[in-house]
């Protein structure tokens, strides 16, 4: 209802006099929606509707590849309540945003101490994109026709790499990884590098779970080409920053940094690079500064590379990104802490480690399948239709982890498998008894 | 009217006071080759109690929505309702796997298709994906959508035009794609059609519009405009940014625009979360329809699947199938407002912008005098008299507890300020910011010019930001000049 003295100031009748500038011919007399409803009963039916789900909390679940579950400290929850956080919008009048700008610049610094770069965008919308985004940024570097990558990334993040590239006409040759090891093989890649490559991307741990143990021998091989490096930024708390080993830009997914899967968003696109690049990076970017009484204060800063200033010239068209999922990562760092992280994720390497153990002891299974060290993934092959056998499972009340077979048919029936601290034992024992009996 | 905004000088988190502290040792028994172990790791370790502290100090040092009245322009900043954040949080909607077998994600699909459904009849489009992660993206996603169509024609079309109003993702989506960007000259307003007519032609891929555009005017030309573009073979976009003036009256359809893109965060209330998370679900019509990312969620009797058999779809424009936990609030709204209740929503939005307009538009410029929609932009070059800007105007409304509307945007009016209301504003609240403008424009200039005077921090150096870099915590350290990680600052 629209208030009396309102209606007077305005000098209309009805309020359909607001409206008439629409032509006729565009017009419509209503939305064909069903009504609204009440909230008691609105919340109902949704969770009616969303009851049709089986939870990775009811269906043990070992499913990975760049989205995992990790334990959410009931802190973090608290954190991310709080509507003065998420209620807010872009803090583009900084001085009543400090909130917003310094928990940000902290997320920048803690990436920045994980990665050893010294610049930190402050969120891409996921890590494909960041893949997309940092390919382009190659190119701004160094012009090129070919952009490389290995064979043993994500196939969801190649997808969306393709179609970052259709903009600048480049094309995409993978580099494939060694039959035992899982490993990057360096003889195709000294055989792939010439003029035209712009950029070099490679997982580290790759998508099989394998950790890429030559990995520094590649900034011999590509000179001067700019180096990305993909990663899970939990496996940093253990593995040299990348920094260590020549990568230009650093990016990965950080959702499962104190956010759960959402069944696939909103994630949280890590993005960083090393100061010589910093006016190349897309992104918003918080920078620390002070205020006119010389008091520490925080600004969004370098916006000139940004949409709203250089439009059709900008580094990206990047407006809105992840700015909570990134604030959730602080709170989940600063709980876990440095020591909690290093002893989980140690944990949680070994967890996966004796996971393969007890299904290579299984006949007809390998795992891991890769002669290599592993985070806390690994991939198992079997000797039956990997597809059937996962359908088993879920049938059984476990749910499996990837099934390979579709996009990398040289490694035939084999399956991606995540650990993380969440499971247990039990969790374990169902795994292994399901696939004895689904073999 | 009395603000103070809290001013904790807060450490940084790294720098806060602990009574432990963790050194490298332990990571020397990682289980990891020695080759590629991490020697040092700068993170602090802190109790639970000093993390809480530290965010809920952080957080009262940040204005939102829920704080108070938020009129930014073009981001519709409405309230964000919290039977929405509640459903959200159920383990039901985020303890899912983007990976899980369909038949263990049916809720999850039902609600995806239900909305893409609810989105096809707000938007007057035939299909829509639900992939893009906000509305830039969507943008992108749009601007792939033109590019395939053209060249599954056998042309390769290298323009597209843009009014010199439009936001700035709009040239930058299209310049991502490859796109030669043409800006199109305003005529009191609005676009001009002569001068479209003369720029439209065979290299025309596409126009990006939005309606209400960016000043707040209808383009009321928009069938003329959509019929010289479909002339010359080119499309139409919508930037679904302005939606909110036209729900339940009017649809980008009607109004002959081939894609479409809807901002959730903006017209479909889910909270903008400091920056993000959003969504920006593109709609098509049906022509369109074969070149969506793929998978498309199909629906077969009462069993939902996704379908990633479409040949001439473009890819994907991120992993997975869209941002689920803001989509499912988005679900929530529309299910809760319904078709009369949206409508409602945009009658009342365009209502307090016109309200606004009126009882201020005498004591600041407004260009190009008339009817809005929900949003209106004034000009502050009227300030200049008294020595002040539309930039020290902005930082003296935050002393009285109100954001600043959007400022210096769009680029072709002067000391530009953006305002937009929302529906969920009493009139109240607009006569209380009436009188705060009123009273600001009658202050001592010096007051306003060295403004803010009762946030959390006063005029920040943005120069000094950008001259002197401080990006982390360890680029600080540089400058403090010590080198290395340190546990502790000094």
């Amino acid at each position: 209802m629209i208030p009396k003295k309102m209606m007077e100031v305005l000098g209309i009748d009805t309020v359909d006099e607001l409206f008439d500038e629409i032509p006729e011919k565009a017009r419509i007399d209503k939305l064909r929606l069903p009504d609204g409803i009440d909230e008691l009963e609105l919340e109902r039916e949704v969770m009616e509707i969303l009851a049709k789900n089986r939870t990775m909390d009811e269906l043990p679940t070992f499913l990975g590849g760049g989205v995992y579950r990790h334990y959410v400290p009931a802190v973090v929850d608290e954190v991310l309540s709080r509507s003065e956080l998420y209620t807010s919008y872009t803090p583009y009048q900084a001085e009543a945003s400090q909130g917003m700008l310094q928990a940000l610049f902290e997320y920048q610094s803690m990436i920045a101490e994980l990665t050893g770069m010294e610049a930190v965008n402050s969120s891409m919308y996921d890590w494909s994109t960041a893949l997309g985004e940092a390919a382009l940024m190659c190119h701004r570097i160094r012009p090129g026709k070919r952009f490389l990558i290995g064979r043993a990334s994500s196939p969801e993040r190649k997808a969306v790499l393709r179609t970052y590239l259709t903009g600048i006409g480049a094309s995409i040759d993978e580099i494939p990884f060694e039959k035992d090891s899982g490993r990057i093989d360096f003889q195709a890649l000294r055989a792939e590098i010439s003029d035209d490559v712009f950029g070099l991307y490679l997982e580290n741990p790759n998508y099989f779970g394998v950790l890429e143990e030559g990995i520094e021998e590649v900034s011999s091989v590509i000179g001067s080409i700019p180096f990305v490096v993909g990663t899970n930024p939990l496996s940093l708390a253990v593995i040299k920053p990348p920094s260590e080993y020549g990568a230009d830009i650093v990016i990965g997914e950080g959702h499962h940094l104190g956010t759960r899967p959402n069944f696939g968003g909103p994630l949280l696109g890590i993005f960083a690079t090393k100061k010589e690049h910093i006016r190349k990076m897309p992104g918003r970017i918080i920078g620390m500064t002070t205020d006119m009484t010389g008091r520490a204060a925080y600004c969004m800063t370098l916006q000139t590379r940004e949409q709203h200033i250089r439009r059709d010239k900008a580094t990206s068209n990047i407006c809105t990104n992840e700015a909570l999922m990134a604030v959730a990562a602080v709170a989940y760092l600063a709980s876990v802490g440095k020591r909690g992280l290093v002893e989980m994720v140690s944990a949680n390497i070994l967890k996966a480690k004796e996971l393969a153990k007890r299904i290579s002891s299984l006949k007809g299974f390998e795992a891991p399948l890769f002669d290599s060290y592993h985070f806390d993934e690994f991939v198992m092959r079997a000797q039956v239709s990997i597809e059937k056998l996962s359908k088993h499972l879920i049938a059984r009340g476990v749910h499996g982890g990837i099934c390979l077979n579709k996009d990398f048919p040289e490694l035939a029936e084999s399956m991606l498998l995540a650990v993380t601290e969440l499971h247990t034992g039990r969790d374990f024992d169902r795994l292994i008894f399901e696939l004895e009996g689904g073999s | 009217m009395n603000y103070r905004q809290a001013a904790f000088e807060e450490p940084l988190i790294f720098d806060l006071e602990t009574e432990t502290s963790c050194g490298d040792e332990i990571l020397e028994d990682a289980p990891v080759p020695e080759k590629l172990r991490r020697r040092c790791l700068n993170l602090p370790d802190l109790p639970e109690r000093e993390v809480m502290k530290h965010f809920v100090r952080l957080s009262q040092m940040n204005y939102s929505v829920d704080t108070g009245f938020y009129p930014l322009g073009s981001c519709t900043m409405k309230y964000n309702p919290k039977l929405n954040e509640r459903i959200a949080r159920l383990h039901s909607a985020s303890l899912l796997h983007p990976h899980q077998d369909e038949s263990t994600v049916q809720g999850a699909l039902q609600i995806m298709y239900e909305l893409e459904k609810m989105l096809c009849e707000i938007g007057g489009v035939d299909a829509v994906t639900l992939q893009p992660a906000a509305g830039a993206h969507g943008e992108f996603t749009g601007m792939q959508l033109v590019r395939a169509y053209h060249k599954d024609r056998g042309e390769d079309r290298r323009e597209i035009l843009v009014p010199e109003t439009a936001h700035g993702t709009n040239p930058a989506s299209a310049a991502m794609v490859g796109f030669d960007v043409i800006e199109l000259p305003s005529k009191n307003g609005r676009i001009d059609c002569e001068a479209l007519k003369s720029v439209a032609g065979k290299n025309t891929a596409a126009m990006m519009l939005t309606n209400p555009n960016t000043l707040g005017l209808f383009e009321k030309d928009v069938l003329e405009i959509a019929g010289i573009l479909h002339d010359v073979g080119a499309l139409l976009y919508y930037d679904g940014a302005n939606m909110n003036a036209i729900l339940g009256r009017t649809n980008p359809g009607r109004m002959n625009f081939d894609i479409v893109h809807f901002n959730l965060h903006k017209t479909f209330s889910t909270p903008h979360g400091g920056g993000g998370p959003g969504a920006g679900p593109v709609g098509v019509k049906g022509f369109l329809e074969p070149y969506l990312p793929v998978p498309r969620i199909a629906k077969h009797g009462d069993y939902y699947h996704l379908d990633y058999d479409h040949p001439k779809s473009i890819g994907k424009v991120r992993a997975y199938y869209g941002n689920f936990g803001v989509l499912l609030r988005a679900y929530v709204y529309i299910r809760s407002l319904g078709g009369d209740g949206l409508r409602k929503a945009s009658e009342r939005a365009v209502a307090n912008s016109n309200y606004l307009r009126k009882l201020l538009e005498d004591r600041l410029d407004l260009p190009y005098p008339g009817n809005r929609m929900h949003e209106f932009v004034l000009s502050g070059d009227r300030l200049k008299e008294k020595g002040i800007r539309t930039l020290d105007f902005a930082k003296r409304l935050l002393d009285y507890g109100v954001h600043a509307p959007t400022i210096y945007f769009p680029l072709i009016v002067s000391e530009a300020m953006m305002i937009e209301p929302t529906e969920t504003e009493s009139i109240q609240t607009l006569d209380r910011f009436v009188s705060i403008v009123n009273k600001i424009l009658d202050e001592d200039p010096e007051t306003v010019r060295s403004a803010p005077h009762n946030t959390s921090v006063k005029r920040i150096d943005e120069v000094k930001a950008a001259r002197d870099l401080i990006l982390s915590y360890r680029m600080l350290l540089e400058k403090r000049g010590r080198s290395g990680p340190v546990a502790r600052a000094p």
